[in-house]
């Protein structure tokens, strides 16, 4: 398979969302690739509000089975979540688990007037209803399942997808 | 022979000692309350690791602090806390240590938080549980006896390390009655496995374990010796209520020699800290005047407990 270049992907994203932003939109990347690309958005989309990371260990529904196998990174929720608009950012989006895991953090935080969500790729396999509303790269077939697609970032900063074979 | 605090894949499966726990497992342990320790500042001061689980805390032994700290810790991850108070209970009535957990077992525990005046309470129940393929209930030691109180010795490495970063380059005192103190030992046996390079120990030989060089401490006599250039200033409870014969003159005697007063904390480094595990005796192991100064770090001390029980906790709940 072919890996989209990210960098355009991250351009189309921005431009998909600029319509949409107000002075109330603050964005939440998901740990670890979320928080590359929602920092990539914070500036070109330049919003005034902080920039907020959230790590959903624990929050995740496979807790109990696979317990704490990463490194906790922790949450920062840097703005007052009551009535803001925000958007959490992911690199890719698969199941939607991870995505319900933030919103429940998140509602931990407080109760935010919109949440919408951004991700650089949809590659199919949902197993919750969850879609995204800013998306840069539908696949047109869902990725098999052994396979795992991530942002990575190199020393300079430089974002590329990478192709997993598990 | 496997650690008995670690399951088959090396994973914490008991909390009952932090002498010959691994480093690594000890650092896991610190790395994952950081997060923990964040939670204060949020509107819902609650995660849902230990949902639906049912945390039972066994105290043999009066203590406000540490079964406090366990029940918020057990709470906030969302856990049933039940709170036994067995000095009013059928231990009174004469049942056995296992009956009980067997009783308590019956009622779907997850996990048991134990405090006993006797040393290897824990342990006991520990293989017990094993020795009964329960290997799905935990037990996290709250303080038995003489020998061990691991999470106020994980909370001070994590109180150490939020003020100085690093262990390989600290000289640390421990000051005090270490003989008939769990929390010395635990300590010990934490700043050692850390890498701590000088720990000492401070108090009068009388309230000094036999030997007590062999636990890789150096022993000093005096505060004047031991308090020299030092990073960290533990300070323990002169425990009264252990004290059996005539170790010592008289509380006053012993503030007088070894009481940490501002004149003695000037021997130490400029920014040492000062660590006690409470209660405190105002006046007897400590001058008021310390413990409420600006080096004194014994209120954050019970902050980091909190989080440090949620990490224990949720390592031991997520299998």
């Amino acid at each position: 398979m072919q890996l989209p270049d990210a960098e355009q992907l991250i351009a189309n994203l921005a431009a998909a969302m600029r319509p949409h932003v107000t002075a109330n939109t603050a964005l939440v990347g998901i740990h670890t690739g979320g928080v590359w690309l929602a920092d990539r958005l914070h500036a070109l989309l330049g919003l005034s509000l902080p920039l907020g990371s959230i790590d959903v260990s624990f929050y995740r529904d496979d807790y109990a089975a696979k317990g704490l196998h990463q490194q906790p990174r922790g949450s920062k929720i840097p703005f007052d979540v009551e009535g803001a608009h925000i958007v959490i950012v992911d690199d890719v989006l698969y199941t939607g688990r991870t995505t319900r895991a933030a919103l429940n953090e998140l509602f931990d935080y407080g109760r935010p007037a919109q949440v919408d969500l951004a991700v650089l790729i949809d590659r199919g396999g949902r197993e919750l209803p969850i879609s995204a509303r800013f998306c840069a790269l539908t696949l047109p077939e869902p990725m098999p399942a052994g396979q795992n697609l991530q942002l990575e970032r190199d020393d300079s900063g430089a974002l590329t997808m990478r192709l997993i074979h598990a | 022979m496997r650690n008995p605090q670690l399951n088959k894949n090396g994973e914490l499966q008991h909390l009952l000692t932090l002498d010959g726990l691994p480093r690594s497992i000890i650092t896991q342990i610190l790395d994952t309350a950081a997060p923990f320790t964040e939670m204060a500042e949020r509107e819902v001061k609650k995660l849902p690791l230990l949902r639906g689980k049912s945390v039972f805390n066994l105290f043999f032994e009066n203590s406000t602090r540490t079964r406090t700290t366990f029940e918020i810790a057990a709470k906030r991850l969302s856990a049933d806390v039940i709170n036994l108070n067995v000095s009013t209970s059928s231990t009174k009535k004469g049942e056995t240590l296992l009956d009980t957990v067997d009783n308590l077992c019956a009622m779907q525990a997850d996990m048991f938080v134990v405090r006993h005046e006797s040393s290897g309470a824990p342990h006991l129940i520990a293989q017990h549980l094993q020795n009964t393929g329960r290997d799905h209930i935990h037990v996290v030691n709250a303080g038995d006896g003489r020998h061990a109180h691991p999470t106020q010795g994980l909370l001070d490495m994590y109180t150490i390390r939020h003020y100085k970063k690093e262990f390989h380059n600290l000289t640390v005192a421990i000051v005090g009655d270490v003989l008939h103190s769990r929390v010395a030992r635990s300590q010990i046996a934490a700043l050692t496995t850390l890498g701590v390079p000088e720990v000492r120990v401070i108090g009068p030989r009388t309230l000094m374990p036999t030997e007590v060089e062999k636990m890789g401490v150096r022993y000093c006599a005096t505060m004047e010796e031991g308090l020299k250039d030092v990073d960290v200033v533990m300070m323990l409870r002169l425990q009264n209520e252990r004290m059996n014969g005539a170790l010592l003159p008289s509380p006053q005697e012993f503030f007088k020699v070894w009481g940490l007063t501002a004149e003695k904390l000037a021997l130490a480094k400029p920014d040492a800290i000062v660590m006690h595990p409470g209660p405190m005796n105002r006046g007897v192991e400590i001058d008021s005047a310390v413990a409420d100064g600006n080096q004194a770090v014994i209120l954050p001390q019970v902050t980091f407990g909190i989080a440090v029980r949620m990490a224990v906790m949720s390592m031991l709940g997520s299998h």
